[in-house]
């Protein structure tokens, strides 16, 4: 997918990227939070493949580690204990633990909040297949990125100042291959292959877990944001929340789509239009001439001898003494 | 008529002058730096800072060195751009000013009503520029910030950005209309007949100023004090008898 042809969507670009290419199947990550089992296999596989190596950290003595994503840190364990509605033999209103665990990253969302928030042409692309890319080259370090993102996903590097996140290994996607992380799971809680078969597969799972007593399981693929590319299944899929604070109805923020949306072209062109009105008011008014002592002071151009003290009596007269002195 | 032939008085001291230079180019580089981020079209416009990522580096130590130009300025002018009873006036005939027919107008003092818009806006706009300012800026700021906070920052900062450029561009061209005004602000000095013409009670106020009435003739004693030290340098003395 690392092809011009293939890209759809180009940050600080106006105009349609090339696209007679359409035949581009959509591809999607599916993470079936109710089979994961919390292993990490995936943060491994995925620094392991891009070549990261974050700091080593501390433990803060929660499974979380390390504690948040970097821009060494493309994905995340989330670990969370909660009380939720019991879900086996018990009697109604009965809570029980459940420990969820979420793989947190860039869900590659259809309308990605920070593509439309970047300002550098080209540092971040959506392809057909609906991945979405930072092209770190491209990059200036400005941030607007994790303004727009309606997920805190990217990242700002210490080291380069650079915006980092899952690339859902594009260049591992280009050639055929499954993304790193999805080839590690132990559990095949993380699947891979077209939205379309990810989709159907969630479904499936789905009705798996309704079957095994839970009231509210679902796929998360919310459509606020067009839908995206990294899909979870939820065993409680109507608290989202639950998972560390995924967002119920992520939605790029009506002041990101203010600030980058329609202010953009109509303040631009109040400006243009404020330019060109002084210029032509210029040229059919014409400016404000200096005016001259006869108009302002009409024939006495002695205007304020009377205050004077230096016996000069007006411009003229002091014009020719300094003509004397040089 | 020339300059060379009408008495002068100032008005803007070398501080306020240099100041207001200080803060023009300034802007400059930040219009056109943040116009760059701000619509693709003007992109290009990042490599005035030497480009993209200079600009973001640059953009915001930029701001802050406005800002404080900007406060000194602000300062020294304020209670000159408070709005007078003429004020009023002077707006409702606003046709007649952009017309050019300046004979009826009220008279106004040191500044007239579009020049204290200019500069209320101002006072606004950049205090604003320079809060949301601080709350975008990476990698240093924005940090300590809570994302939907940053992109309230981002949107009034995008705004007040807009406000403070067509200001500016009102600002500039109102100084290529009405002649004698850029000479006030490079040299210094305008005109008796410019003053009393352009800002009545400001000009009444200074007269009450001996050095103000006397009204060196500035342009014209400079260029000669040039020609004398282009002629004979080192030996003012000798040709200045």
């Amino acid at each position: 997918m690392v092809n011009s042809q293939n890209i759809v969507a180009r940050s600080a670009t106006t105009l349609p990227a090339p696209h007679v290419r359409d035949d581009v199947v959509e591809v999607a990550k599916l993470i079936d939070v109710s089979r994961c089992i919390g292993c990490k296999a995936c943060q491994v596989a995925c620094m392991e493949w891009n070549d990261l190596r974050d700091d080593v950290g501390e433990c803060h003595g929660v499974y979380d580690n390390p504690m948040d994503l970097s821009a060494e840190s493309w994905t995340v364990m989330r670990f969370n204990e909660v009380d939720v509605d019991a879900v086996h033999d018990n009697a109604e209103g009965d809570k029980e633990l459940a420990w969820l665990i979420r793989k947190d990253g860039c869900m590659h969302c259809a309308e990605p909040g920070c593509l439309e928030a970047c300002p550098a042409p080209g540092a971040i692309v959506k392809y057909a297949n609906g991945i979405v890319d930072f092209d770190s080259n491209n990059c200036i370090g400005c941030g607007y990125c994790i303004t727009g993102c309606p997920f805190d996903i990217p990242r700002i590097s210490e080291k380069d100042s650079k915006s980092y996140k899952c690339t859902l290994c594009s260049d591992r996607v280009a050639v055929g291959l499954e993304p790193a992380c999805v080839k590690a799971c132990p559990t095949n809680c993380i699947e891979f292959g077209s939205k379309k078969d990810m989709l159907a597969r969630a479904e499936k799972r789905v009705n798996d877990l309704q079957q095994r007593g839970y009231a509210h399981p679902g796929v998360y693929d919310p459509q606020g944001v067009g839908g995206t590319h990294v899909m979870y299944v939820l065993s409680h899929a109507d608290q989202p929340g639950l998972y560390s604070g995924l967002p119920k109805d992520p939605r790029i923020s009506p002041m990101v789509s203010a600030w980058k949306g329609v202010t953009k072209p109509i303040m631009s062109a109040i400006l243009g239009i404020t330019a060109f009105a002084g210029f032509f008011h210029f040229i059919t008014k014409g400016p404000k001439e200096e005016p001259t002592d006869e108009e302002v002071f009409g024939d006495d151009e002695d205007h304020n001898s009377g205050d004077r003290d230096d016996g000069q009596d007006d411009g003229r007269h002091q014009h020719s003494h300094e003509e004397d002195r040089s | 008529m020339s300059i060379r032939k009408q008495k002068t008085m100032q008005r803007y001291g070398p501080g306020t002058r240099a100041n207001h230079w200080g803060m023009a180019i300034a802007f400059i580089l930040l219009a056109l730096s943040g116009l760059a981020f701000f619509q693709p079209q003007f992109f290009f416009l990042s490599n005035t800072l030497g480009g993209p990522v200079w600009a973001r580096v640059l953009h915001p130590f930029i701001g802050v060195v406005l800002f404080m130009l900007f406060v000194i300025i602000a300062v020294r002018q304020y209670r000159h751009n408070l709005l007078m009873e003429n004020d009023v006036k002077w707006m409702k005939q606003i046709g007649d000013v952009l017309n050019n027919r300046d004979d009826n107008l009220p008279p106004i003092g040191k500044y007239n009503p579009g020049q204290k818009m200019v500069f209320w806006a101002l006072v606004v706009s950049i205090p604003v520029l320079l809060l949301t300012g601080v709350i975008m800026w990476r990698p240093w700021f924005a940090g300590f910030f809570p994302i939907p906070l940053i992109r309230f920052a981002s949107l009034v900062h995008a705004l007040a950005a807009f406000v403070a450029i067509a200001t500016i561009i009102v600002h500039i061209y109102a100084a290529i209309w009405v002649k004698g005004s850029i000479r006030a602000m490079t040299r210094g000095r305008v005109t008796h007949a410019w003053a009393k013409h352009h800002h009545p009670l400001w000009y009444e106020e200074e007269m009450e100023k001996p050095e103000q009435r006397a009204g060196e003739e500035g342009k014209e004693q400079h260029d000669s004090q040039l020609n004398r030290s282009m002629e004979s340098p080192g030996h003012d003395g000798r040709t200045s008898g």
